[in-house]
């Protein structure tokens, strides 16, 4: 009887189930929609953070910042010797990235805090390789003379009569990054948001051997081979494997050893990142305030840091999804609960009689409530149906488009983002400062998202129910024939 | 048998009070068919609410077979209605969405019975109206009279003790009246139950052995001896 009855009942009231049922889907569809949009925005975050930080890492330590001493300009200088004119002549200068470096045995001293599951050190360069030629200027004497001297410091005395003429300076500046890698611990840190492609990554008896993994844009611009060598700092390396970043930009252009970078940078045993993982996801806050009181003079950025420092149109887009869209569904879904509660509870005023017939017949409150709170469910099912359809309709859409949001890193992200992770967070870090990167939106829908879906479908009908539950319950027999009599 | 002693019912309207039943006395035996009639508004559906428990008097008692209708738990009184009475309503009151079977049914589903005993039963019911062929009809397929006869049947399909009509047959017409008596009347003389109907229409009031009539919340009892 109770299915016969909703069955009926629904089918004459469709017009108004529909209703319900409509603004309900508009409400669901709406939250798998933004929920699903941000979680492709979170996924698009994740992405830009791990060709940050590599897969794992949960934190980064770095030295805290420091103002820089009087009399250091903190700009690379480059010297050049007195050559032959046109001879070439090239200068390169290794940097550590952010001039500011920890200890190597900050990576034991991190390890050791509680709550850490595994850290490792690298060191971050930046290699700035000037090459080109001087070319001397000709003294042309005028024509009084008729001789031509060569100008330049050093001529000859006396008073010639002319000018310098031609002469110059060409000079390539050709900037890139090098990563110095643990090699005894490559699960962890930059190189793990890349997968070697071609060839092989370090060996752990390669600690301090003459190698090199290439990063493939690097290695394809600069025409870079495998079993090739490429040189830094005049020091020959011999390229083992090309490395393809999963998305975004690679962390470094080259990475080499841990103990070559630190020999290349004359930074013996100092490093500039200890990459952190933590045994709890959840604890991440709390492990980041124990290295920061534990080991002074750091500066630990995490995952949620970094974000903070993504700015553009996914920020922008990220900000919309998680401001706008959450309390434009939770405004949708509570005036369609409204909504859904109103039509209910009117749909019993109208069926006063009916209801009081029931009763007269000696069916209990609870089963006309069970009846009242079984359609409503029931139109708050159909309502769910509708809204997962809806919105999956609308993530597929999302994705199929695939809308290109550009993430920009470090820049305009306030002080934090220059004092804190950015500029020292490791590689790619400090060239990634102003960097743009796109990344395409996609709207993933979770099973969670469905069950969520589902979830507010019923919770839905029950509220509507609960409305309309609640007005037939407090009917009694007696008032209810009188008043249609 | 009914023992009513004492019954007001008074209803606030604004301010004021309305005494809808005043100190009602009647005894009404097993059996016994009886007619309640008065003007509109002078408490003829107030006292059959009562009889039937779907309300409570503000004073006195209604005792049936010695239990005190006024002052059972809401669940017993529920409980009550489900076994012993049987409505007709002058408006049918049938669900509009259930066929006559299914209407019928409904008078089944507070007793548990199973869905295969309870469409028997209904059947049964409504084969003894006369409506034989028209289970699956919908109310709005079937004529004013035809929907009496399937309320009828929803009344006495649960084999009740008393049976109470509230004017029956005041929408319809002479003959589809005429009928539908002739069908309260053989029931009631078949089933042995006791018959209490209010109408308006004297020509029914006639036929009947036992006139209550009410005023004010008054009633005088009259004995008919040429009730049909």
């Amino acid at each position: 009887m109770f299915f016969t009855y909703l069955r009926r009942e629904l089918r004459r009231r469709r017009k108004a189930a529909l209703v319900v049922a409509s603004g309900l889907a508009l409400g669901i569809a709406l939250v798998i929609v933004v929920n699903s949009v941000s979680s492709g925005m979170n996924q698009a975050q994740d992405k830009v953070l791990q060709s940050l930080y590599g897969l794992g890492t949960d934190m980064t330590v770095t030295k805290a910042a420091e103002a820089p001493k009087s009399g250091e300009t903190g700009r690379p200088r480059f010297e050049f010797g007195a050559k032959d004119d046109g001879e070439e002549q090239s200068s390169d200068r290794v940097m550590v990235q952010g001039f500011q470096t920890l200890a190597s045995s900050t990576v034991a001293k991190v390890a050791g805090q509680k709550g850490v599951a595994d850290s490792v050190g690298g060191l971050s360069l930046q290699v700035m390789k000037v090459s080109g030629e001087f070319k001397r200027g000709q003294f042309k004497q005028g024509q009084s003379g008729g001789a031509t001297r060569q100008g330049g410091p050093g001529g000859s005395g006396g008073q010639p009569q002319g000018q310098v003429e031609g002469g110059g300076a060409s000079f390539d500046v050709n900037s890139y990054s090098v990563y110095g890698t643990d090699v005894a611990k490559q699960g962890l840190g930059p190189l793990t948001s890349s997968k070697v492609t071609k060839g092989r990554t370090f060996k752990t008896s390669e600690a301090d051997a003459k190698v090199a993994v290439a990063d493939t844009s690097y290695a394809k611009e600069k025409k870079l081979a495998l079993g090739g060598t490429v040189k830094i700092k005049g020091v020959k390396y011999k390229l083992i494997g090309i490395a393809t970043p999963d998305s975004g930009d690679a962390a470094a252009n080259l990475y080499v050893p841990l103990k070559q970078a630190q020999t290349l940078a004359g930074a013996k045993n100092k490093i500039t990142t200890v990459y952190v993982k933590a045994t709890d996801s959840q604890q991440i806050s709390a492990v980041k305030a124990t290295i920061q009181k534990n080991i002074s003079g750091t500066t630990v950025t995490t995952s949620a840091d970094l974000a903070d420092t993504v700015s553009g149109s996914l920020s922008t887009a990220s900000d919309l999804a998680a401001n706008v869209g959450k309390w434009l569904s939770i405004a949708v879904l509570v005036a369609a609960f409204l909504v859904a509660g109103l039509l209910t509870s009117s749909a019993v005023s109208r069926r006063v009689r009916e209801f009081g017939t029931l009763k007269a017949l000696g069916w209990k409150s609870g089963r006309v409530t069970r009846q009242v709170v079984g359609e409503a469910v029931v139109n708050g099912l159909v309502g769910g149906a509708l809204g997962i359809a809806v919105g999956l309709a609308g993530a597929y859409a999302v994705t199929a488009i695939s809308p290109t949001l550009t993430a920009e890193l470090g820049s305009g992200a306030g002080g934090g983002a220059r004092g804190g992770g950015m500029a020292m967070g490791g590689p790619g870090m400090r060239q990634s400062a102003g960097k743009t990167l796109d990344i395409a939106l996609s709207a993933p829908v979770s099973a969670t998202t469905i069950t969520l879906a589902v979830g507010l479908a019923v919770a839905g009908g029950l509220i509507a129910g609960a409305f309309g539950g609640w007005r037939a319950s407090r009917l009694r027999p007696a008032d209810a024939l009188r008043r249609v009599e | 048998m009914y023992q009513l002693r004492g019954v007001t019912k008074q209803y606030r309207r604004g301010k004021d009070t309305v005494d809808a039943l005043a100190g009602v006395d009647l005894t009404i035996g097993d059996g016994d068919r009886l007619v309640i009639q008065g003007p509109t508004g002078g408490g003829k559906s107030t006292l059959l609410q009562m009889l039937g428990g779907l309300d409570r008097p503000t004073a006195g008692s209604i005792e049936l077979d010695g239990v005190d209708l006024a002052k059972l738990p809401e669940a017993r009184l529920t409980k009550f209605r489900a076994e012993s009475i049987g409505f007709v309503f002058q408006s049918f009151n049938l669900i509009p969405t259930l066929n006559a079977q299914e209407n019928v049914e409904t008078a089944l589903v507070p007793l548990g019975l199973k869905a295969a005993d309870r469409r028997e039963r209904a059947a049964q019911a409504l084969n003894s109206v006369g409506l034989g062929e028209r289970l699956g009809h919908l109310p709005s397929e079937m004529s004013g009279g035809q929907q009496q006869r399937v309320a009828i049947a929803r009344a006495l399909v649960k084999n009740p003790k008393v049976l109470l009509a509230d004017e029956p047959t005041g929408n319809l017409d002479e003959s589809m009246r005429d009928e539908i008596m002739d069908v309260l009347e053989t029931m009631w003389k078949e089933l042995g139950l006791t018959f209490i109907m209010v109408t308006h229409d004297s020509s029914i009031a006639r036929r009947a052995p036992r006139l209550v009539t009410i005023r004010k919340g008054r009633i005088t009892i009259t004995e008919n001896s040429k009730a049909v």
